[in-house]
């Protein structure tokens, strides 16, 4: 403490001059809050004028150690130079200057403003960043009403423009669960200055809406009286978003100005938040209508046939892409499905259009019963006289038929796709021998069709490029390649058709380790198997002298599931 | 039709029940067993019974049959395709009027184990929820789409295998910035779930029961700054990552000059050498990344069982450590999680 004393100079004539009383004025005088103590006893001696109005608990007599405030008691006891506390909704700090030998000082001040400025800083910024976080629109009104009875209410209730004469609302009162509904538009008039907030009128200042006047329906039974009601709108995109209704209970409870700005700052950023989720729901709605022809089909399952479909769009899109294979059933005059996959050049929605447009043209002409080697003859017509040019197609069609002993027949026709692999019964792989011309590019096209058949549980694989491109592997950079995918296709044997087209993705999506960067789609057609699989007693051991190698048809470690 | 009587005249709790339903899927008789569950149900055995006591218990010894190596990789894909079926049945008899929220449930991106997880959709449906289940590997930036369109109270995300847990990381980081908590299930996740904590996952649930315990109550959490855990993994973690192509290549050539075998390889045996040695460099990565060893020497103790089931002796496991281990002197963490493995590899005697 040798620092802190004070150097009297009995000579100072400053030091030497004035009487207590006067001493006693001077103090009462600033504006500066001063507690005078002792040090050894801690009593206080002297609480000077501004210090009474600002901690009126602290009186001359008591001790400063067992005073009315926890905080400066626990700054003496641990010998702190400082301190805050809260009371009477003021937040004050002390600070402790040592005053001669003897006595030292607790200078106080108020720092409310700063303290609420702080939180409301803080408050603001929470709402920012939860409020950008979700594009969806319910959850971002739930958010409004949470944050808003974090910090500006007892409850809050978040009422929606009504859109054929029902207003959707959602409510939280303070240590509930948010709740959700939908009102009367007639009923929206009940409560002061909602009409005016939902209509874009200027707000109406809190003290002048009689929160008496509110409807017993505007909060749950047992909220008790709301003591003071603010409506303020939430500007949305040229028209508000909605209005929130922010209640305080008691009967002495009110939002000062202060309040109310902050509300309307805070009104700002969630009806920016509500408008921006509404902007996305309408275009979320719009894509899901233009997307739903786009997306694949739900296959029909004819007697006989097993047909597996599977579609993966790379990994940005919209889940709409250049691939798309469909399944047309059969027609009163027509025994046989037929099935359809290909691939659009180029990605994403402009793609998509013209696999819908491919799709529409196959599932007329199946309507007219042409072989599928004519099928994309047509097709390349219509594409060219289409008039949409640097645009082709490539694509199997074929016809599916069920034959005699559970065999199933198709006719496969190939323009410029991949040929068709088949798993026969004994695991081996063959492609299916069709070729073809691609579609879209020339005027005439040449298509060299092939039959197939397959005799209960051999499966027959369509599948687009973005399979066997797919880039991965130990360098990160090769592609999977044909011998992978007859590999993978020859473990599949035995497997029933759903199984085997989900392993087939599951090793191209570990071989790219994730995320594909093109649409891989598929289209497996099986002869299903006559009698349980032919699989009892357990598969072959496949021990193998090599680490590395042992498993080798198992190409990643499986926890116990 | 010996099937149907068989396991009409069955309960749940006879001892022969769970291996007569084992059998079924394994012989991939999809009507038996699509017979038996119905049964059960027509003698009033609740749904959710069936898939936590039968269905589960039967697709787990289906894995292990498959680690034994007693089951063939196609014939445990059929099972698995027959207990789905199954699966499907019993939802189809069980219909509940949605009367909690909405759940979005999906497994991490390259995750393909999704029937516990639809188990676990089918569980959650019955206890009232709404549920959208978006089945396996589902990429991250897809899960978060699905998110600010439905607005779902949870997302349940399932990981199995520990090498996914960064993309599982970024996938709840991701769903919580987007306001929404994550239950986070699947054995990925560590022994009691401690890797989900590290990951700020909201909670965890070790079975479809636990979640469904846990979703009862006292759900939504309030979401702290999902800043707050967002990134994992340490310089070491990023290196392997950033050199895991090189990695594996080098320790392939060496192990040509120790194997001198490898080299007449198909390609088929070359790409299982290829994935086997990257395995190794993923779940290294995956230990660095949660900043635990026990990642490391699980997956060495449960490759090492599966190998010895398949007659291989545990020195060759330790040959491919070794040839990744000399290309990391520089790396500390790296050297102590390769000499824990191969600890796990020596003989008991050696060990003690």
């Amino acid at each position: 403490m040798e620092g802190d004393r004070m150097t009297t100079d009995r000579t100072d004539p400053v030091v030497l001059a004035p009487a207590p009383a006067l001493l006693r004025a001077a103090l009462d005088a600033t504006s500066e809050a001063v507690v005078l103590c002792a040090v050894d006893t801690h009593e206080i001696l002297l609480v000077n004028n501004a210090a009474r109005a600002l901690t009126p608990a602290l009186r001359p007599g008591m001790s400063a150690d067992s005073s009315p405030i926890a905080a400066l008691n626990e700054a003496i006891t641990t010998g702190g130079r400082t301190f805050t506390a809260q009371f009477d909704g003021r937040h004050v700090q002390g600070d402790r200057r040592a005053l001669g030998g003897e006595h030292y000082g607790w200078y106080l001040q108020d720092v409310t403003p700063l303290e609420q400025e702080r939180a409301r800083t803080a408050f603001l910024a929470e709402a920012g960043r939860r409020l950008a976080a979700s594009l969806n629109h319910r959850r971002s009104l739930r958010t409004t009403a949470e944050l808003a009875v974090s910090h500006l209410a007892d409850a809050a209730v978040v009422v929606l423009p009504p859109v054929r004469r029902q207003s959707e609302w959602v409510r939280l009162v303070a240590g509930a669960t948010v709740d959700e509904g939908t009102l009367r538009e007639r009923r929206l008039g009940e409560v002061p200055g909602l009409v005016e907030a939902l209509g874009d009128f200027p707000p109406i200042p809190s003290r002048w809406l009689d929160a008496g006047q509110a409807p017993d329906w505007l909060l749950p039974r047992g909220s008790g009286p709301i003591g003071a009601l603010l409506v303020i709108p939430l500007p949305g995109n040229a028209e508000p978003a909605g209005a929130l209704i922010l209640a305080r209970r008691g009967a002495d409870a009110a939002f000062s100005d202060d309040d109310e700005l902050l509300a309307r700052i805070f009104a700002a950023r969630a009806g920016a938040a509500i408008s921006a989720a509404l902007l996305y729901r309408d275009q979320v709605d719009t894509t899901a209508v233009l997307q739903a022809d786009l997306l694949p089909p739900e296959l029909p399952q004819p007697d006989g046939v097993e047909l597996i479909g599977s579609y993966q769009a790379a990994r940005d899109s919209l889940r709409v892409g250049g691939d798309f294979y469909d399944v047309f059933k059969p027609t009163p005059r027509s025994p046989d499905t037929v099935i359809a996959l290909g691939d659009v050049c180029g990605k994403g929605p402009e793609a998509a259009v013209l696999t819908g447009k491919v799709r529409q043209t196959l599932r007329a002409l199946r309507l007219v019963e042409v072989p599928p080697d004519e099928m994309l003859g047509v097709l390349n017509q219509a594409l060219l006289e289409g008039g949409r040019q640097h645009r082709f197609v490539t694509l199997v069609v074929g016809s599916v038929v069920r034959a005699d002993h559970g065999r199933v027949r198709l006719r496969l026709a190939s323009g410029g796709h991949p040929p068709p692999l088949v798993l026969r019964a004994d695991g081996t792989v063959e492609e299916v021998a069709t070729s073809g011309t691609l579609v879209g590019v020339v005027p005439d096209i040449v298509v060299h069709p092939a039959d197939v058949e397959l005799a209960p549980g051999e499966l027959c694989l369509l599948y687009s490029d973005g399979l066997t491109e797919a880039r991965g592997g130990p360098s990160g950079n090769e592609q999977y390649g044909e011998q992978r995918l007859h590999t993978a296709l020859s473990s599949c044997h035995g497997m029933p058709g759903a199984a085997a087209v989900e392993r087939i993705r599951q090793l191209v999506s570990d071989w790219v380790r994730g995320g594909t960067r093109d649409d891989i789609a598929m289209l497996a057609v099986r002869a299903p198997s006559r009698t349980p699989l032919s699989l009892r007693g357990g598969g072959a051991r496949n021990a193998s002298p090599f680490a590395i190698d042992s498993r080798r048809n198992e190409r990643r470690p499986r926890q116990r599931v | 039709m010996t099937v149907f009587t068989s396991s009409a005249q069955r309960s749940l709790d006879d001892p022969g029940f769970r291996d007569h339903f084992l059998r079924l899927i394994g012989d991939g008789d999809e009507f038996g067993a699509v017979e038996a569950v119905t049964a059960l149900l027509d003698q009033g055995v609740p749904a959710q019974r069936i898939m936590a006591d039968l269905i589960t218990p039967a697709q787990q010894r289906v894995g292990e049959l498959w680690a034994a190596n007693e089951w063939s990789i196609a014939r445990e894909h059929a099972a698995t395709a027959i207990s789905e079926r199954a699966l499907a049945a019993v939802a189809a008899r069980s219909n509940v009027r949605p009367h909690r929220g909405r759940l979005t449930i999906a497994c991490v991106d390259g995750e393909w184990h999704a029937l516990p997880v639809r188990i676990l959709a089918e569980t959650l449906r019955l206890d009232g929820w709404r549920v959208d289940f978006l089945g396996a590997s589902v990429p991250g930036p897809h899960l978060v789409t699905h998110l600010h369109q439905t607005g779902p109270d949870a997302v349940a995300l399932s990981c199995m295998i520990a090498t996914r847990l960064p993309r599982a990381h970024a996938a709840i980081t991701a769903c919580r910035a987007a306001g929404v908590p994550v239950i986070a299930g699947g054995r990925g996740f560590g022994p009691g779930g401690r890797y989900a904590e590290k990951m700020g996952a909201d909670a965890w649930a070790g079975s479809a029961e636990d979640a469904v315990a846990r979703l009862a109550i006292d759900w939504p959490p309030v979401i702290d700054d999902p800043s707050t855990s967002a990134f994992l993994g340490d310089d070491e973690y990023t290196w392997v990552v950033r050199h895991r192509a090189d990695l594996i290549a080098t320790a392939l050539e060496r192990l040509a000059a120790a194997y001198p075998k490898v080299r007449r390889y198909d390609q088929r045996q070359a790409d299982a050498t290829a994935e086997d040695t990257g395995h190794i460099v993923d779940f290294l990565a995956a230990a660095l990344y949660v900043g635990e060893d026990r990642v490391f020497t699980d997956f060495i103790d449960w490759t090492n069982s599966v190998l010895t089931a398949r007659g291989v002796p545990p020195e060759a496991l330790a040959a491919g450590l070794g040839v990744i281990r000399d290309q990391l002197h520089d790396w500390p963490g790296c050297l102590r999680l390769l000499d824990a493995g191969s600890i796990r590899l020596r003989p008991p005697a050696d060990a003690d």
